[in-house]
């Protein structure tokens, strides 16, 4: 007996690198990273404030003395401005979609095209894809990374590829149903839209043939990994990237699913409070922070995700020597402090699911009304949630706030509020209302 | 023999409960009877009345969640014990009572009790068998017409 769904297949023997082997590579590539970056104007600035100089970083703890990047430094040098070779060795470039309007663009030399490739391979064959499949890719293809990234990745594997692309959920099913890959690629919540056509075509999503799938680009919950590997019968693994970063290839998962391994012969990784920006302990949540250790086109130095998850250097069965990430559990933006404890509002929503199947409306309202931070989570009722008996009703309320309290580790006020009586807004509804900020509190 | 009951959600805020009243009114739909349950934080509203599948409509459409469910009618003698008698029976066959309210036909001497049983149909066969009168809709919005 294995004590794996299937066979553990590696990649990359890079991937297995002794720690320290691994971390005298990683030393030496900082250092060139460092000298790649000296006439960024950003780097050289910041640099020349604080005398570094490649020099200067003797040990892995140097990281520590380089400054941070975010996502208003790359704005701010609109649009190509961290670039660090000449224009003429672009090969590519990609962008992510701001919410500010304007997207924030990243390149590629071929040499990073063919680093990203490699990368993406090692996650794909880490959770199942051999040479022999065929894969079908529900990303776009566009500025996002997504599915240049994992297009890349299937063709170095030497697998077969449909590149569907985004959109026209009848056509991917139709795809799926003649074609019959066994590898899905795109969002996990793209997936239940694909079983829930295929349901309401009078198809059941298990007999459409799919073995494995590679989700990656939105953050998800293992609930919803458990929902869509009973709803297909297949396998699915998380994939982690951000385009600042390269894209998709940052971490994935391998077969142990013990989170995801961070390909750190390629990047160094920190995980830091993101008010303090000091290192948590190894396991606690923190903000992630990325920086690149072989890009030639666009280095990035202690780049700021604003994803939160948590670290895991422990020993995996696989046999990867890499550090592991968690699933991220949210993002700083989002990010509430109360009572001391950072709550997000996505825990909430995983709370709300898991007591009543899907997520209904509700808000997060934050006040402080004496001493003390108060939560209260307004749920609005739906019919299918709705009893005549008060003690059903009552069991209801107190079977949230038990979820959400053994989620967050925080007590919170539940109240279930008539339907239609929050505001809808476009696009991303608004779920936080803090009125400590309204106040001057925080 | 069982009658449909509407019931609502309603927040326990001022002016929550005119949302439905009003919104019956206007649709000219009569209540024949109901009764609220409420906690600190929210409350249940339940109706009886004769056009409920009219009246569900009216109210779903002012925004509110509606449930139906069944519940059992009994008439009694509007006199000191006519309650603790049925009562008496229920308990002794061992049904569960979810909830139960009263309400009477003014110059009546009866009484009408609306119980809603877990199983509602096992209850009327053990109160009919014990004679106690169990009122069909049709009989009762007639009545309530006199």
């Amino acid at each position: 007996m294995t004590p794996f769904a299937f066979e553990n297949r590696i990649w990359d023997r890079a991937e297995t690198t002794p720690r320290d082997r691994l971390m005298a590579l990683q030393l030496q590539r900082l250092r060139r990273t460092v000298a790649r970056v000296a006439e960024v104007p950003y780097y050289k600035e910041a640099f020349a404030r604080s005398g570094i100089t490649p020099r200067k970083i003797k040990s892995l703890d140097d990281l520590r003395r380089l400054p941070f990047t975010t996502k208003d430094d790359l704005r701010r040098y609109y649009p190509l401005g961290f670039l660090a070779v000449p224009t003429e060795k672009i090969v590519r470039i990609h962008g992510s979609s701001g919410t500010t309007g304007r997207p924030t663009f990243v390149a590629y030399t071929a040499r990073d095209r063919d680093t990203w490739a490699n990368l993406c391979a090692r996650f794909l064959v880490a959770g199942g894809l051999r040479p022999e499949h065929l894969v079908q890719i529900t990303f776009g293809y566009g500025l996002f990374t997504g599915g240049f990234g994992l297009h890349y990745g299937i063709e170095k594997v030497g697998a077969a590829i449909i590149p569907a692309a985004a959109g026209n959920t009848p056509r991917h099913l139709m795809l799926i149903q003649d074609l019959k890959p066994q590898v899905l690629v795109g969002t996990p919540s793209y997936s239940l839209q694909i079983a829930e056509v295929a349901r309401a075509q009078g198809i059941d999503p298990r007999s459409l043939g799919l073995k494995f799938a590679h989700f990656g680009g939105e953050p998800w919950t293992e609930d919803m990994r458990v929902e869509i590997e009973r709803e297909f019968g297949l396998l699915a693994f998380n994939n982690y990237g951000l385009s600042e970063v390269i894209g998709p290839g940052v971490s994935g998962e391998c077969v142990a699913r013990r989170g995801m391994h961070i390909q750190e012969d390629h990047f160094l990784v920190e995980c830091v409070n993101p008010d303090t920006l000091e290192p948590v302990p190894e396991g606690e949540n923190g903000e992630l922070v990325f920086t690149s250790l072989t890009k030639e086109a666009f280095p990035i130095i202690r780049y700021r995700t604003r994803d939160i998850a948590s670290l895991d250097s422990s020993p995996c069965p696989c046999r990867r020597t890499t550090v592991r990430m968690s699933r991220v559990v949210g993002r700083t933006d989002d990010m509430l402090i109360v009572r001391g404890v950072n709550v997000f509002p996505s825990q909430i929503e995983e709370a709300l699911l898991r007591v009543e199947g899907t997520a209904p409306h509700y808000l997060i309202e934050v006040d402080r009304p004496g001493a003390m931070d108060m939560i209260t989570v307004k749920v609005e009722m739906r019919a299918q949630d709705f009893s005549d008996e008060m003690r059903v009703m009552e069991a209801l309320r107190e079977r949230i706030d038990r979820e959400i309290q053994s989620i967050t580790g925080i007590r919170v006020n539940v109240e279930l509020i008539m339907p239609q009586t929050l505001k809808r807004s476009i696009g991303k509804a608004n779920r936080v209302i803090d009125h400590r900020r309204e106040k001057g509190l925080i | 023999m069982k009658i449909k009951q509407l019931s609502v959600f309603l927040e326990n805020k001022p002016g929550r409960l005119s949302v439905p009243c009003k919104a019956l009114s206007k649709a000219g739909i009569n209540i024949l009877t109901l009764s609220l349950a409420d906690t600190r934080q929210f409350g249940i509203l339940r109706l009886v009345l004769k056009d409920w599948q009219q009246a569900k409509q009216v109210l779903e459409g002012a925004g509110l969640v509606v449930n139906v469910t069944e519940v059992v009618a009994i008439e009694v003698a509007d006199r000191p014990g006519g309650l603790a008698e049925v009562l008496e029976v229920i308990e002794q066959a061992g049904i569960n009572l979810e909830y139960m309210y009263a309400f009477t036909f003014g110059s009546e001497d009866k009484a009408v009790l609306v119980f809603r049983f877990e199983d509602p149909d096992a209850a009327i066969k053990v109160l009919q068998s014990k004679g106690v009168n169990v009122v069909g809709s049709v009989e009762l919005f007639d009545r309530a017409k006199h």
